[in-house]
């Protein structure tokens, strides 16, 4: 339990004080949502009709695309073999991992993704449901985006493969967390929450299994 | 079964095989064909109901290449057997191929009968996004220089798929549909008329072989690759 706390607070560390660590893929959603309405129009009943799509596709993007260090730097240096002797296993590695990345992506995400709702002119009650979609939907992208980010580990140049691989496997966020807070916008009952909640717990659990695997494959082992 | 795995073997039975295996594919297409051409046109649909004996064939085979590739990935994973990395990463351009295929057949028809070559309804999205992942792990599969890693890799993904392909589909079921249920495998039997369902076995079962054929061609054509690459760089050819 303490290693676990251990990686989970190393990568954390790193998220934050290396460069093109966590911050970037902030200001990567927060660039994305506002280039949106420059292509679009400034018109705001359609950017509150449109914005839990955007904002959804655009926090997925800056999660994915903040993964492919996942596991690369430690491959790169030494240390992930050095990890994979250690008595934690990768399975657990796998998890922290998954972990720190959601602490210092998803959740600043969805922080943000909240002020920019208010930006798009989101209705207060959607907003909230919004981030409250935000919140459960992201730790599903950082699972299995883990998932891909070991399978890619040793592939130099691997940037745009991580994200192909690894968006229609997270279409069910997506379809869910939009889903949610278009029916709130239509006065609809929705389960669109609690699906998302289910599609959130299954990747949560088993996605550290598959990205041990790829961490495995990759080492060799 | 088991025998099969040693690639001796494997080569053998399916070259006795492969000559009467290609003769059924062409004989079935000749009848499934001239059957799909000869039926009377649909009372609504027309002409245009014969493009579903291409369509809806290939789109059973889609599904079912992506099942023997998963299958094929979970043997290679834990069997890590050599036929079966072989076998899965020759069965996904193949599985990409009549996803495209179901994909072009279905916006083809769509355009009369819908009005639109494309709609963003649950089924056809779902099938574009079977169309990506196959992509992906045909991807993942080159970008990996490392045979066996590439191969452990792919499976891996195709596995991750397989869990995940029933919930994007009734994700996207659930987020809206316009194309039609199931009306083959239905209770209460199949809500399409006699005349229609034989060509439609038949096609089926011409896809079936079809891409039986194929995957064991490009089998046995990587087997014999990789033979030949073993005798050059042993310096005995």
């Amino acid at each position: 339990m303490s290693a676990l706390r251990t990686v989970i607070a190393r990568d954390l560390m790193l998220a934050v004080r290396a460069g093109g660590g966590a911050a970037l893929a902030l200001a990567f959603f927060a660039a994305v949502a506002t280039l949106v309405p420059l292509g679009i129009g400034p018109d705001l009943k359609l950017l509150a009709r449109i914005a839990a799509g955007v904002l959804w596709v655009a926090a997925v993007l800056a999660a994915l695309l903040s993964l492919d260090r996942l596991f690369q730097a430690d491959f790169e240096d030494g240390s992930l073999d050095l990890m994979a002797l250690a008595p934690l296993s990768l399975e657990a590695l796998a998890f922290a991992k998954i972990v720190a990345h959601w602490l210092s992506t998803g959740l600043p995400l969805t922080v943000i993704g909240a002020l920019l709702a208010v930006a798009y002119g989101l209705p207060a009650a959607a907003t909230g449901t919004l981030v409250l979609a935000l919140l459960i939907g992201t730790p599903a992208v950082s699972a299995i985006g883990g998932i891909g980010a070991a399978l890619t580990l040793s592939i130099r140049r691997g940037g745009l493969i991580l994200p192909f691989i690894v968006l229609p496997l997270v279409a069910p966020v997506v379809i869910f967390g939009a889903g949610a807070v278009a029916a709130v916008l239509d006065g609809l009952q929705s389960g669109a929450l609690l699906f998302l909640a289910a599609f959130s717990l299954l990747a949560v659990a088993l996605a550290p299994f598959a990205a041990a695997a790829g961490v495995r494959l990759n080492l060799g082992a | 079964m088991l025998q099969l795995g040693n690639p001796r073997r494997f080569l053998d039975v399916t070259g006795k095989l492969l000559p009467w295996l290609a003769a059924a594919t062409a004989v079935l297409f000749a009848v499934g064909l001239w059957l799909a051409l000869n039926v009377p046109p649909d009372y609504q649909q027309g002409d245009s109901v014969r493009i579903m004996f291409l369509h809806v064939p290939a789109a059973w085979v889609a599904m079912m290449a992506y099942g023997l590739m998963a299958f094929a990935g979970a043997t290679a994973l834990v069997g890590r057997h050599p036929l079966a990395d072989i076998a899965l990463k020759t069965a996904a351009p193949l599985g990409a191929v009549f996803t495209a295929l179901g994909l072009v057949t279905g916006s083809l028809w769509g355009r009369p009968m819908w009005g639109a070559f494309w709609v963003w309804d649950g089924r056809l999205t779902s099938f574009l996004l079977l169309l990506f992942l196959y992509l992906g792990i045909i991807a993942l599969g080159n970008a990996i220089e490392d045979e066996v890693r590439a191969a452990r890799a792919a499976a891996v993904l195709a596995i991750v798929g397989a869990v995940n392909l029933p919930i994007i589909h009734f994700s996207v079921q659930w987020w809206t549909t316009l194309h039609q249920g199931a009306s083959i495998l239905r209770q209460g039997g199949p809500a399409i008329a006699p005349v229609f369902l034989w060509p439609l076995a038949i096609m089926a079962l011409a896809y079936t072989a079809l891409f039986m054929t194929l995957w064991i061609v490009r089998i046995r054509t990587t087997i014999l690759e990789r033979k030949a690459a073993v005798l050059v760089a042993t310096g005995r050819a």
